[in-house]
């Protein structure tokens, strides 16, 4: 993952790099990957890579998808909107859920707070002052029949952003769905269930890494039999990114992590054909906005082509990179916060002009507080507009054959290639990050940026340039924590424990141990529990006394 | 006479994973040659308070993002006095809102560096606790 920034003011990371001369013209560009981009590009930048139409980019909705995974694009179907909601309360996530489907979103990306994510339940000491913060608290079924109140969710597919304990939210969801009259195969979940990346860049898990990749390949192979419509894994090369990588490691990283759960699946004697078409990626959308495009562009086309040559898939639906394009909070400022609204709209022209298939953008005041319903609504608006008013929908992958793009895609193809050559030398991705290795890489490529930035190297408008206050100070309204929703939540939950069958309740744990000990998948047994109203502290138990808890290297 | 090697701690109290800021800070005062300690994440208070004994640290600085600053600084306090190290420095970094600052300051905490402070305000406002304790 070593990248050289040569540069003549010496070396160091940036979103994109500039030189200029005294007269303060520019004389170099140098991408974030490690490309360079000259002043002008004509055809004989097409020959010099062999460009080939039918090699390179094929019609939209043919191989190799540089172009888009369907032959329309837009006109038949617009982009999928997925703002990231969830706070306090079921109760309070539900309104906001509602609030935000009446504004026209078409899908829910659920925040769970981080006690759910971690596997505790609110009443527990290490939940103390986390409950309902940075998201919806969840202890159990009766948690899920208040959020999704009134949700139809065979119409409304829903993102839940939760990583070690997927297997458990997702058998939660069907859980759900039964109790209110959907029949599994109609439902359409897709948890987030990366937990590599987790252990790279977010931070949420718990179990060792052998073990937790087991539970992804559990909840892969459960959804593949049980759960047609769900896509049990969104490989997240976003989080990775706003570590520190790079727009080319983030998609090296991202297929790295996939090859390790296609193998823990294979390994089970499943045909990788029966369910790597659920697959489905959360990529990130800040930066340059050329990179942005040639990095989508390129991973479509290496993604479709690592399955067909490596993988042998031939099914043309079952080769596309499907997923979420989206984000960008790294891309954007404490500073002046207005100016993130702008910024982030330019980041979602990026991913409309690579043909994101579902969006969502993080909101303007995100570092200072969860979003408020006025900011999240302005995202929402942002996105709206892309696509119904300046004309996004008009024609499919508008920047085919632009002499620029087209080698800028192919620079970024062998960029991710030379990414993914890395990590393999490095040991491969299971190796890579147990040892730490890529976390330290990105950890340190961080460092220098936020150098980059502070000395001013790196342009950021409104950080380190045109500072001026009055241009509009961190006037942000915040988000409003009410504790009376953490004492309502831990009273339901005690309330819960003596209301259900606690004989049901134990039963089902203890299949779960038993089940989780020889190797069972866990899924099924999961179900049970939930529809019994075990609650996530309970489960999260078993299965970490089966399994113990990683020890990261924490090195930096 | 030469100066002695400020020593620090730097932790990621309770649940929250995002270490992107602690291990950029932790690689800042490395450089500017301060002796530094990482404790990893998901840290509970007590074991903060027994990393930041055993390795006698001069500073405690916390790295904290969820909202949960006040709830964790005041336990941390309180378990530090209990410990006898109410003397070690405490500093807070994070998405910590400006009205919370002089609650945090009032509290006992000697530093509050939100997001995106300069490296140098941090550096030498940590000097600055670091000499009078």
């Amino acid at each position: 993952m070593d990248i050289a920034y040569s540069s003549k003011k010496g070396e160091y990371m940036g979103v994109a790099k500039y030189l200029k001369d005294e007269k303060g013209a520019i004389t170099e560009v140098e991408y974030q990957s490690g490309i360079k981009v000259k002043p002008t590009y004509t055809p004989a930048d097409l020959a010099a890579i062999g460009f080939e139409y039918e090699k390179d980019l094929g019609d939209p909705g043919e191989y190799p998808f540089t172009r888009s995974l369907h032959p329309q694009g837009y006109r038949s179907r617009a982009w999928t909107t997925r703002q990231y909601t969830g706070f306090g309360t079921p109760e309070e996530t539900n309104k906001r859920f509602k609030y935000m489907i009446s504004q026209g979103q078409t899908g829910l990306n659920v925040a769970f707070d981080l006690p759910t994510q971690m596997g505790l339940d609110s009443d527990s000491p290490r939940a103390a002052g986390e409950v309902g913060r940075v998201g919806m608290a969840v202890d159990s079924l009766r948690d899920f029949e208040i959020a999704f109140d009134g949700i139809p969710l065979d119409r409304i597919g829903t993102g839940l952003t939760i990583n070690a304990i997927a297997c458990v939210m997702l058998a939660m969801y069907q859980a759900l769905a039964e109790k209110t009259g959907f029949s599994r195969d109609r439902i359409s979940a897709t948890p987030q269930n990366d937990i590599l990346k987790e252990m790279i860049g977010r931070g949420a898990w718990i179990f060792p890494v052998d073990h937790a990749v087991r539970l992804v390949g559990d909840s892969i192979e459960y959804s593949m039999k049980a759960l047609p419509r769900c896509n049990p894994v969104s490989i997240c090369g976003y989080h990775i990114r706003e570590s520190g990588a790079t727009p080319s490691q983030e998609i090296a990283c991202a297929f790295e992590i996939a090859k390790s759960y296609i193998e823990n699946v294979t390994a089970r004697g499943i045909d990788v054909g029966d369910f790597v078409g659920r697959f489905s990626f959360n990529l990130n959308v800040f930066g340059n906005l050329w990179e942005q495009i040639g990095k989508f562009r390129a991973a479509r086309k290496l993604w479709a082509r690592m399955l067909r040559d490596e993988y042998g898939i031939q099914d043309k639906k079952k080769l596309f990179l499907r997923g979420l394009f989206g984000g960008g909070g790294s891309g954007l400022t404490k500073e002046q916060p207005e100016n993130n609204i702008m910024r982030s709209a330019f980041y979602a022209l990026g991913a409309a002009l690579s043909g994101a298939q579902t969006t969502a953008l993080c909101s303007f005041d995100e570092a200072y507080t969860i979003p408020t319903p006025r900011a999240a609504l302005l995202s929402l608006r942002t996105l709206e507009i892309i696509m119904d008013e300046v004309g996004l929908r008009d024609t499919v992958d508008p920047l085919a054959g632009s002499y620029f793009i087209e080698t800028l895609t192919k620079q970024m193809e062998d960029k991710i290639q030379e990414e993914m050559t890395a990590i393999q030398q490095a040991g491969g991705m299971i190796h890579s990050v147990s040892s730490g290795y890529i976390q330290r890489k990105v950890a340190q490529q961080a460092y220098a940026f936020e150098k980059g930035l502070q000395s001013g190297e790196y342009v950021k408008i409104g950080l380190n340039k045109y500072t001026d206050d009055d241009v509009g100070g961190p006037d942000v309204a915040l988000h409003e924590h009410d504790e009376a929703w953490v004492e309502k939540q831990i009273k339901r939950l005690q309330k819960l424990k003596k209301v259900r069958n606690s004989q049901a309740v134990k039963s089902t744990l203890k299949a779960l141990e038993k089940g989780t000990r020889q190797g069972d998948n866990v899924m099924p047994l999961l179900v049970d529990c939930c529809r019994e109203y075990a609650t996530v502290g309970e489960m999260t138990s078993v299965l970490r006394d089966v399994f113990g808890e990683w020890q990261e290297p924490g090195i930096f | 006479m030469r100066e002695r090697k400020i020593k620090i701690l730097i932790a990621k109290p309770g649940l929250d994973g995002h270490d992107r800021g602690a291990k950029i800070v932790a690689l800042a005062l490395r450089d500017a040659g301060m002796e530094v300690v990482y404790t990893g994440l998901h840290q509970q208070v007590e074991e903060i308070v027994r990393t930041a004994i055993q390795e006698a640290v001069d500073i405690i600085g916390l790295s904290i993002m969820s909202g949960a600053h006040l709830t964790i600084c005041e336990n941390l306090l309180e378990r530090m006095k209990e410990e006898g190290i109410e003397s070690t420095g405490v500093v807070v970094g994070g998405v910590i809102p400006a009205r919370d600052i002089p609650k945090l300051e009032q509290m006992g905490i000697k530093g509050v560096y939100p997001g995106g402070t300069p490296f140098d305000v941090m550096i030498e406002g940590i000097k600055a606790i670091s000499s009078k304790l």
